[in-house]
């Protein structure tokens, strides 16, 4: 039986969504603008709190337009609380609202541990499963936007570390809108962390409703010869990476988790075992962070079938230095990534 | 035999009943903690036990004020909180156990007992931890426009956490239906509250523009009539108020803490035992009033006793959780 039209249609819509009819571009910011107006026009319960989110629309301009549209008391803004918002969308998330905080920059994400990581992520459990959080807290990260060693920081592995929190990290305007519209809609507290270098990154997007499962990976480019796993900000890198690779005859792959929990275990193993190697790449800590559990992930699952060890590129275990030529040492390029590469092909 | 309910007469000002089943309510809060502690020097109950025993007025005094749709927030000595807020006691003993009777199916156990059909949003054994949580709560009651209030017990000892300042800020930017509950129990773990908090405890809410007052919280219709007039005030959208209420933990810290002499003395411990004893004066003011007589605040006690009984039996009878649950609820 030929495929019926229907699940052609679906099928290409996932796999190539750029070949969707009425497609738009826009940019990072645009998209997660429009997943959150989209989410607030569809349940009223949905409302954003934090630091000049109303009138302001974030320093990033990424909310501008939403308090116009849905009012103040939809769009908070809160006094400079981190903690103390961040706890108040927790009990707002138990009782009947779906709150989306904005925590400015991931680097105070410190400040809101204890809300997040004692009680956002626990309260189902520890209530057995009486209480809910449906909270999603979108914060950003990334180095190289010459901030210094406070606001450049990329701390998302120390909430992959914790049970009962989701992470998502999307890399693309199309992700960003369909993983945000998921996020919101999910019963648990999901860490949303976005690139602040991406925002005006542009992409695009369709025109139609759609949602993206958490728990699935994309392969943002086929290859034969490794694999690039690669996330948020690190995609891009992986990209041009592939591209100086493909210069010199090597063939690779990227794929973005695009969520490190749940995390698509299966399809970062199958890309490795198709390639036989695998590099993996994460603006966090290269210590004791993201890229650690994924190459034991691929490491695992693909052992028989890797000719190299698994490699592993993060930033630097340095505070990231204000001044330009150090910053840029402390995270992956192109560059290195396609070095680490050729050298894992014996190139 | 009459129940203190049967006896009871009428009183302007506190109805009878009410006055009746705020002593039935505190009486079991005190044998409540009466078999946990039993439990717990018996090696039946693991882990940590913080005992209210004490302090029953001010759970009593503010629940009663409260209806079963607000909501609380409570903390590691939290035990008096549930009970008053609706608990029973018998799944309460369950949690303690760690049975999967329990309020938590026994994942929370004693400092994490949470019910959503009597709006308890749970203890938190974080200090001063649930402050943004019982702010929420508020913030929720407000936007829907549901007429919740929503009350945060914590102790004097959380005076010392930022968070509580924070969300303090929040709900009187909001005017939120909250009431932060200060329990002053007058010692931080083993430590006199005067060491630990400078200034005035009052005005630390009274700075944020909250309505700020103090009250007797040995004395239970002193916390009621205060907390009835905070709730009716934020519930009618008058926003939010601190409640300090002065008051005794008559055990250690915890059980385990038995030596105290080295931060207060037993003359202390007898002296509020003897002379500041919540349900003693309120069981004074009864047989005072006539509402009730010795006869049957004792047959209420004995009630208690059995309700107790009863309770502790089941937890133990109760079956543990099966071991297929560890990783179940880590996720809605």
């Amino acid at each position: 039986m030929p495929l019926p039209i229907r699940r052609l249609k679906r099928l290409i819509k996932t796999f190539m969504p750029e070949t969707v009819t009425a497609q738009r571009e826009m940019t990072f910011a645009q998209a997660i603008r429009e997943a959150l107006a989209e989410e607030m026009r569809r349940d009223p319960r949905v409302c954003i709190f934090g630091e000049d989110v109303a009138e302001a629309g974030t320093p990033f301009k990424v909310l501008s337009g939403l308090v116009e549209e849905f009012g103040a008391d939809r769009v908070l803004d809160t006094p400079i609380s981190e903690a103390g918002f961040t706890g108040m969308g927790v009990g707002a998330a138990m009782t009947g609202l779906r709150p989306v905080v904005d925590i400015m920059f991931g680097d105070f994400l410190t400040l809101t541990m204890d809300q997040l990581v004692n009680q956002a992520a626990k309260v189902h459990y520890m209530s057995g499963g009486t209480w809910k959080v449906p909270m999603v807290l979108r914060t950003t990260l990334g180095a190289t936007r010459r901030s210094a060693a406070q606001h450049s920081q990329s701390l998302h592995a120390w909430l992959c570390h914790v049970p009962g929190l989701k992470v998502a990290m999307p890399s693309t305007p199309y992700d960003a809108k369909g993983l945000l519209k998921t996020a919101i809609r999910d019963d648990n507290p999901v860490i949303f962390l976005e690139d602040k270098m991406m925002y005006k990154q542009k992409g695009l997007v369709p025109a139609e409703e759609y949602t993206i499962p958490f728990g699935v990976a994309d392969v943002k480019r086929e290859g034969e010869d490794v694999t690039l796993v690669a996330t948020s900000s690190m995609v891009e890198v992986a990209l041009g990476a592939a591209k100086l690779l493909g210069g010199i005859g090597v063939s690779a792959e990227v794929i973005d988790p695009r969520t490190l929990w749940p995390l698509d275990e299966k399809a970062l193993v199958a890309s490795a075992k198709k390639t036989s190697r695998a590099i993996v790449i994460d603006e966090g800590y290269r210590r004791y962070g993201v890229t650690g559990e994924i190459a034991s992930v691929i490491a695992e699952g693909a052992f028989f079938n890797l000719e190299a060890p698994v490699k592993r590129m993060g930033a630097m275990h340095v505070p990231i230095p204000f001044s330009p030529p150090l910053e840029d040492q402390t995270v992956p390029t192109d560059q290195s990534v396609f070095e680490e590469a050729r050298k894992l092909c014996g190139k | 035999m009459k129940t203190v309910e049967e006896s009871a007469r009428t009183e302007p000002g506190l109805p009878p009943e009410l006055a009746l089943r705020m002593y039935r309510q505190m009486v079991r809060i005190r044998l409540f903690e009466e078999r946990v502690n039993e439990l717990y020097t018996r090696a039946l109950m693991p882990g940590l036990a913080h005992l209210y025993s004490g302090e029953e007025a001010v759970a009593v005094g503010i629940c009663e004020a409260l209806q079963t749709a607000d909501y609380v927030t409570s903390t590691h000595r939290g035990h008096g909180h549930c009970l008053a807020k609706g608990a029973t006691p018998d799944r309460m003993f369950a949690e303690l156990l760690g049975k999967e009777a329990g309020y938590c199916r026994g994942k929370g156990g004693s400092m994490h007992i949470a019910d959503p059909t009597t709006g308890n949003l749970g203890a938190n054994a974080i200090v001063g931890g649930s402050a943004g949580i019982a702010t929420g709560a508020a913030l929720t009651a407000k936007r829907l426009k549901t007429g919740q209030v929503s009350v945060c017990f914590f102790g004097e000892g959380a005076l010392g956490q930022g968070l509580l300042y924070e969300v303090m800020n929040l709900a009187s930017l909001y005017k939120l239906p909250v009431i932060y509950a200060c329990e002053n129990n007058l010692y931080t773990e083993y430590t006199h509250f005067t060491e630990t908090t400078a200034g005035d405890i009052l005005a630390r809410g009274t700075a944020f523009g909250l309505h700020a007052e103090k009250v007797d919280g040995q004395d239970v219709r002193a916390v009621y009539a205060a907390a009835q007039e905070l709730v009716n005030r934020a519930r009618q959208g008058g926003g939010p108020a601190l409640l300090l209420c002065d008051t005794y933990r008559y055990t250690g810290h915890h059980v385990g803490d038995i030596n105290r002499e080295y931060y207060r003395s037993k003359q202390e411990e007898q002296e509020w035992r003897t002379k500041r004893d919540p349900i003693q004066l309120m069981g004074e003011w009864l047989t005072g009033q006539k509402i009730a007589d010795t006869t049957a605040l004792q047959r209420t006690e004995e009630i208690v006793r059995q309700e107790m009984k009863a309770a502790v039996e089941f937890a133990i009878a109760a079956p543990y959780p099966s071991v297929e649950e560890v990783d179940q609820d880590v996720y809605a």
